[in-house]
């Protein structure tokens, strides 16, 4: 179950998404996420669409592997959309029962919220299924390599980015195997009240920390081992370098940009399908 | 108590690009006070299939009885048969989190509801079943040696009081001594207890000195099933699926071929020294 | 040449109590001296808590003497200015290994060592590519270390300090996680490198299979070194061996047996078909 989650991870795959440069990536899935939340239309959603279906299909990152990153935020996502549901007034009332109202308006808001919702979660987790996390640390350190005069560690901080990044499947399945063998001990995680899952969750979290000191401890080793002392002086295997593809892809998403914006800002009339 | 697996078929996350199957139609039956070993290369499904055994994982078909009684029936009691039978897990110390060793080992049987006293008085008596120095009891489990944590781990599921119990590799990582050390203290208990041990390992040796009886598997199927010597003997077919006959084994195969009059199905040093032995006196 | 030579070489560190104050000191290592020639195999064997992975810490400056001093190709392991020098020169490869690799792609962990030492990128490249040919994993390159076996994952580690091109290689337990395939592995890729790259190679071990082919080996208990001899010398002191809580082969342990049960049979034989030979000439 633990496993099932696929937001951050990366999924190789050959395809011209995958190839640029991870400062692209981050600047346009960034511009992508302004884009959502500068217009609030339906034109402007299905811009959107359009735009995040083709970089979909161009990515090869297979739709139903996008869908299942999904899983984590449909609470939140079912929280939202209740929330607005329910407590947005305005337009015409379309049901009315007991306490609840549900008005045009708050339809109208639940649906766009929820659209809104995925699609960032999509927008961003496409990023990382595009990009090794190396990559994206890289990407991260070179675009942040300004903030290195005003004292914060860059180099330090992607490095531990890049480091977590490793770590996380190994310490999820390391989670699993402790689970299971508290579990042979006759551990009990599925019933009781909040308390009481809380302190059964002490015979795993206590293992998994030892576990993940002396990983850290070990792994500090092998990097001094080899040789790591920081950026410095440090050379790149896989220096970054903008290419033609590069400047193409913040063209393309610039333009995006621009048209959403106009969208947001000059398009007065309303598509509403309701 | 025996435990019987029927036609168990085991897929790892069906209807996704990791779909795995894993079990392939076990079948066989495990009597009570049998010395299994389980052998097998890594991904084999060998901790898949021990897993079923105390119904951490459910069969996708299949059935398991244990003491003939089906574990997936409606209203099994599943924590139950998880105290009789007792699951090692490999590298058991990363399971171990008290503040002190005699606290850590009473975690199971806490979980089964006994009193304080009980469970202490539990735990005391595996701990020493295991041969795990009483001046430690008070100590923390992180301080100990890689030999002794394995020993209170191993406790910690003996104070349950298992009717079997399942090792998966228990001696992984320790030194030549420790490793003996251990597996003598699990035979000790399978002989004092009548214990049902069901033993998985990576060394032939071990498993060939040790228990009475072998399964094999192979890509998730059960691929051989016997006494050692009818096992070893198939040592070529082992070799073709990653795993080898004991040393010994094919000392006394090279012996035979060279002429000696010698039968090569020994499997330890003590039967292939008696038959070398036998093979000079003759 | 020596590729490494210790002289009184001693590691002591502070016992604590539950506090943290000082309650006494241990000693992990214990006036060791020791000499490995360039070029050759060397194995340590020894106990859990014998001294010998702090031995082997020292090679690689990852710990540095109280007491004594160990040379690295001539260089003091002491001196500060000299210690990447030392690292690069004495590669280590460790037990566990999942907690050595950095990348998340195995070609860029590879690359990692170079890229730490300045490497020009072209060369970085070559470098990595001939160091996973000589461990078998260029084809895994493009791979995710964690979905390889524990086998794989020793190899990209090794390639990992070959990709320094360091004149001695230490391996710490390298197997002591692996299945039987996965230990023949890692000791085929270092009898490989062996043969091709001439660099010299410092095995810890407690398996005693692994250590037939060196050319000494030293066996360690309660940080001194109480056993030092080829494969042949050691394995013939059985007894001796497993007073130290290691063990010898199997065909050795068998031929012992039978010499015990009166056959004269020569001591310290290490491989099946010196036995069966052995034998046959006693017919």
């Amino acid at each position: 179950m633990i496993r099932d989650i696929t937001i951050g991870q990366y999924y190789p795959a050959e395809s011209v998404i995958h190839r640029l440069d991870p400062r692209v990536k981050i600047v346009c899935t960034l511009l992508f996420l302004v884009s959502l939340f500068i217009q609030n239309s339906v034109l402007g959603y299905g811009l959107a669409t359009i735009f995040l279906v083709c970089v979909i299909r161009i990515s090869r990152v297979p739709f139903k592997f996008i869908v299942k990153g999904l899983k984590p935020v449909v609470i939140l996502l079912l929280f939202t959309v209740v929330m607005n549901l329910f407590l947005t007034r305005g337009g015409e009332t379309l049901v009315h029962f007991w306490i609840f109202t549900i008005t045009e308006s708050g339809l109208r808001t639940s649906v766009l919220m929820a659209v809104r919702l995925i699609y960032l979660v999509i927008g961003s987790s496409l990023m990382t299924f595009t990009t090794s996390p190396n990559g994206l640390t890289d990407g991260l350190e070179k675009l942040l390599h300004p903030l290195n005069r005003v004292n914060v560690p860059v180099h330090e901080v992607a490095m531990m980015m890049s480091i977590a990044l490793r770590f996380i499947p190994i310490l999820l399945e390391e989670t699993d195997k402790i689970m299971k063998a508290q579990m042979a001990r006759g551990a009990d995680f599925e019933s009781g009240n909040i308390i009481q899952r809380a302190k059964a969750m002490i015979p795993i979290l206590v293992p998994l920390f030892v576990s993940a000191f002396r990983r850290a401890n070990d792994l500090a080793m092998a990097m001094e081992a080899r040789c790591y002392h920081g950026g410095e002086g440090r050379t790149k295997m896989k220096p970054l370098k903008y290419r033609a593809r590069d400047r193409w892809a913040y063209a393309v998403t610039l333009l995006y940009l621009v048209l959403i914006f106009a969208v947001g800002r000059f398009v007065s009339f309303r598509l509403w399908i309701f | 108590m025996s435990i019987a697996l029927e036609h168990v078929n085991y897929i790892y996350s069906p209807g996704t690009a990791y779909e795995k199957h894993a079990l392939k139609d076990v079948s066989f039956e495990i009597g009570q006070g049998q010395f299994v070993g389980i052998i097998g290369h890594t991904g084999s499904g060998k901790s898949t299939l021990i897993q079923h055994l105390n119904g951490l994982i459910r069969a996708t078909s299949g059935k398991v009885l244990y003491d003939g009684q089906n574990i997936y029936d409606e209203g099994y009691d599943m924590r139950k048969l998880r105290s009789q039978v007792g699951l090692v897990f490999q590298y058991p110390e990363y399971q171990l989190f008290e503040a002190d060793v005699l606290s850590d080992v009473c975690f199971g049987p806490k979980n089964q509801g006994l009193s304080q006293e009980e469970c202490e008085k539990n735990a005391r008596e595996a701990l020493e079943l295991v041969g795990f120095p009483e001046k430690y009891y008070r100590q923390s489990p992180f301080e100990l040696s890689g030999g002794q944590k394995r020993r209170a781990a191993i406790a910690g599921i003996l104070a349950m009081h298992p009717k079997v119990l399942v090792l998966d590799e228990p001696t992984a990582g320790l030194d030549p001594k420790g490793r003996d050390e251990i597996l003598d203290q699990i035979e000790h208990l399978h002989r004092e207890t009548g214990m049902t041990v069901v033993l998985v390992s990576h060394s032939m040796e071990d498993i060939a000195k040790y228990v009475e009886r072998i399964i094999v598997m192979n890509r998730g199927e059960k691929m051989l099933d016997g006494t050692p010597r009818e096992v070893f003997a198939h040592y070529r077919e082992l070799e073709k699926v990653g795993l080898a006959a004991p040393q010994v084994t094919y000392v006394m195969h090279d012996l035979k071929e060279r002429g000696f009059p010698v039968s090569a199905d020994a499997t330890t040093i003590e039967e292939a020294a008696d038959e070398i032995m036998r093979s000079f006196h003759d | 040449m020596e590729m490494i030579h210790a002289e009184k070489l001693v590691y002591e560190y502070d016992k604590r109590d539950e506090e943290g104050n000082v309650i006494g000191t241990n000693r992990a290592i214990d006036g060791v001296d020791i000499d490995i020639p360039q070029g050759s195999f060397v194995a340590v064997l020894g106990h859990n808590g014998s001294g010998k992975s702090t031995l082997a810490k020292h090679m690689n400056a990852i710990l540095v003497p109280t007491g004594g001093t160990i040379w690295v190709d001539g260089m003091d392991t002491k001196d500060p200015d000299e210690l990447w020098n030392v690292r690069q020169t004495a590669g280590m490869v460790f037990q566990n290994p999942d907690n050595q690799i950095i990348g998340t792609v195995v070609e860029e962990d590879v690359g990692f060592g170079p890229e730490n030492l300045g490497v020009p990128t072209d060369e970085i490249w070559k470098r990595v590519e001939d160091s996973l040919r000589s461990v078998g994993m260029l084809e895994y390159r493009k791979a995710s270390p964690n979905k390889l076996s524990g086998g794989q994952k020793q190899r990209v580690a090794i390639a990992g300090v070959i990709a320094m091109e360091p004149k001695c290689i230490v391996l710490d337990e390298p197997t002591a996680m692996l299945d039987p395939n996965g230990r023949k592995e890692v000791i085929r890729a270092v009898e490989t490198l062996r043969a091709e790259k001439n660099v010299t190679v410092i095995l810890i071990t407690h398996y005693m299979e692994e250590v037939i082919d060196a050319d000494q080996v030293f066996v360690m208990d309660g940080g001194h070194i109480v056993m030092h001899g080829t494969p042949r010398e050691i394995f013939s002191r059985v007894d001796e061996l497993k007073s130290y809580r290691m063990d010898v082969p199997q065909v050795t342990m068998l031929a012992e047996e039978l010499r015990k049960r009166g056959l004269d049979l020569p001591r310290g034989i290490l491989r099946r078909e010196e036995l069966v030979e052995a034998l046959c000439r006693l017919r």
